[in-house]
């Protein structure tokens, strides 16, 4: 099933399309890596997709298509991890994942036993049992992202949108973030999306990856297919080389011959 | 068989905890009975309460009230505490929620442009109105009228704005509008100079001795202004992660933002047209609490009434007693006692709420 299909998606900021006729589907249960170098329109496509940002074109998730939704309704179908999401820091790790549970209440409900389950829940496959009553403000960088990613998976949508999960991470929280988000998929069903800057940890996980250019599909499949030395040369403007290891590809960057005599 | 019953991971929203809420209650008591007690007239706790006992029927009780005393009492002294008590938990809690809704610690309920249209009302009133019209009855509507107009023309340029519709937005077409607004009531105030000191005096807050009237007026405003918010008071706390992620979980930001701030001002246009521009308790009340509590917005909301309305009736007790028969302003004595208060609660706590 698809479960993310867009149409001709274009959207104009400050008068300049960001996001340029985009033509995309995605299928339930894919790893979709969106890659282009700053300003290609990545964060915006993600924010279509979600409904933040007006778009033309359509876009619809799991058959439906996001104009009909009520805001609810959407949000019980996709999930978003910003790039940078506010934590207040007086709000309890607890508090926080049970915020995921908004779609699903009405306007004046409360939390019920079933929400406070599904929260619970979500610490768990995150690691964080016992954070419950933790503030935000007094958690590491690693855990404040596991505790975003479980409000997400508290959320229980088919879709989640990550804006560069592992901006803010070192490599080993990298690693660990992407080997659960994997996992999470598998044990399911999600469907990721996920904007990446790093590419070759962007090419360990991925099944697909979709490399966006002034807000056109510039590339579009497997990791090897899509990051090939002319691609990311023309379009990152980067000296690089390509080096497969174990079935997948590593992206290295090499410092250009020019810089190196530069002190004589 | 050991026990391994899932200890499973327990998840919770500090709501209102009980000992925050009997604290809370406790203070608006202590406020109620101050304020009930303290006068120029003595009238004993045991016979407020045989009186009290009388009027709600409890058999064997009867007050020993004289009529002076019977009226003083329930004519003046209770529902002045009432209305105190209705404004300053009105206050409280629209600046909470203004706080809530733009993100933004320093909002107060005058924000939107509220005490500037409540001004100007009340000053063509004093300046233009015959002296029996404008006594008890014109000059709180025209003050409600005047904040409310200012208002719906602060949200008018807010949505007029070409840019994205955002919060910040809407608190600078608040403050565009104030500053007309101020603009024209200097100007009315300048061309009726005679009339200064009564304008000055309303500006600067008091809690009128108007027995039930005023009581009624605002009543309905302020019951619904907090029915409103309280019931959204966990959307509130959705909302402090900002407007992209409020609507990312399924929050219709603009809708519950207008129906808040709606709400908010409504009740807070009430309260002003009675009572004046009493600064202060819409910013330190919910701070202290937070300060103190370190809860989310759903246990502020509810808390910042009780304290607020306890805050203004104690406050009331010293504008009205301390240089009796004389009254200092109110808007003076929230200051005078309640910024040292705070600097204290600053001094004391490492923060956490909101």
């Amino acid at each position: 099933m698809t479960a993310i299909a867009l149409d001709n998606v274009t959207v104009v900021l400050g008068g300049r399309p960001v996001v340029d006729r985009i033509e995309l589907d995605v299928a339930e249960g894919e790893w979709l890596a969106l890659i282009g170098p700053n300003g290609a329109g990545k964060t915006t496509l993600l924010r279509a997709i979600a409904r933040l940002v007006p778009y033309s074109g359509s876009i619809a998730l799991a058959g439906r298509d996001t104009s009909d939704l009520r805001r609810a309704e959407l949000a019980r179908l996709v999930a978003v991890v910003p790039q940078e999401p506010s934590t207040p820091p007086w709000m309890t790790v607890g508090e926080y994942v049970l915020v995921g549970r908004t779609p699903h209440l009405g306007p004046l409900a409360k939390e019920g036993a079933r929400d406070r389950e599904a929260a619970a829940r979500a610490l768990s496959r995150l690691d964080l049992d016992g954070f419950g009553e933790r503030r935000l403000g007094t958690l590491s960088g690693g855990e404040k992202q596991r505790v975003v990613v479980a409000r997400a998976l508290a959320q229980e949508a088919l879709i989640v949108l990550l804006d560069e999960p592992t901006a803010a991470l070192d490599i080993g929280h990298q690693q660990q973030a992407l080997e659960l988000l994997d996992l999470l998929r598998a044990e399911s069903g999600l469907t990721l999306v996920a904007a990446m800057h790093d590419l070759t940890l962007a090419a360990q996980y991925a099944d697909r990856m979709v490399l966006l250019d002034s807000g056109r599909v510039v590339a579009d499949g497997a990791p090897r297919e899509v990051l090939t030395e002319e691609a990311i040369s023309r379009h990152y403007g980067a000296v690089i080389d390509v080096v497969p290891i174990d079935g997948r590809v590593a992206v290295i960057p090499r410092r250009s011959p020019a810089s190196n005599t530069q002190t004589t | 068989m050991s026990a391994t019953a899932a200890p499973s991971t327990r998840v919770r929203a500090r709501g209102l905890t009980p000992v925050w809420a009997g604290a809370a209650v406790a203070f608006l008591v202590f406020s109620v009975v101050v304020g009930v007690l303290v006068g120029p007239i003595d009238i004993g706790i045991d016979r407020v309460l045989a009186s009290v006992g009388e009027r709600l029927h409890v058999p064997g009780v009867t007050s020993d009230l004289t009529p002076t005393e019977e009226a003083i009492l329930w004519e003046i002294r209770v529902p002045r505490v009432v209305l105190a008590a209705l404004v300053g938990g009105m206050l409280a809690l629209a600046g909470a929620t203004y706080q809530g809704v733009f993100r933004n610690p320093l909002a107060d309920p005058y924000l939107l442009g509220v005490a500037a249209g409540a001004g100007l009302g009340a000053t063509i009133a004093i300046a233009y109105l015959p002296e029996g019209l404008r006594g008890q009855r014109a000059l709180p509507l025209a003050a409600f009228v005047g904040g409310a107009v200012a208002v719906v023309l602060t949200y008018a340029v807010g949505r007029s704005a070409r840019r994205e519709r955002d919060a910040a937005t809407l608190v600078l077409a608040g403050v565009t509008v104030a500053a007309f607004f101020t603009a024209w009531q200097t100007f009315v105030q300048q061309r009726n100079s005679e009339t200064l000191q009564q304008v000055y005096t309303w500006i600067l807050g008091n809690i009128p001795s108007t027995g039930w009237a005023d009581v009624v007026l605002i009543l309905p405003y302020v019951a619904v202004a907090t029915v409103v918010i309280l019931a959204l008071r966990r959307v509130v706390d959705v909302l402090s992660l900002g407007d992209d992620e409020a609507a990312s979980l399924g929050v219709n930001v603009g809708r519950v933002r207008l129906a808040l701030v709606v709400a908010a001002t409504l009740g807070t246009a009430a309260a002003v047209a009675v009572s004046g521009l009493i600064g202060f308790v819409g910013i330190i009340v919910p701070h202290a609490i937070r300060l103190l509590s370190g809860v989310g917005y759903r246990a502020l909301l509810p808390l910042s009434v009780v304290v607020g309305a306890g805050f203004l009736v104690l406050a009331d007790v010293i504008a009205r007693t301390a240089l009796s028969p004389a009254e200092i302003p109110l808007g003076v004595v929230t200051a005078f006692f309640g910024a040292p208060f705070f600097a204290l609660v600053l001094r004391s706590t490492r923060g956490g709420g909101p």
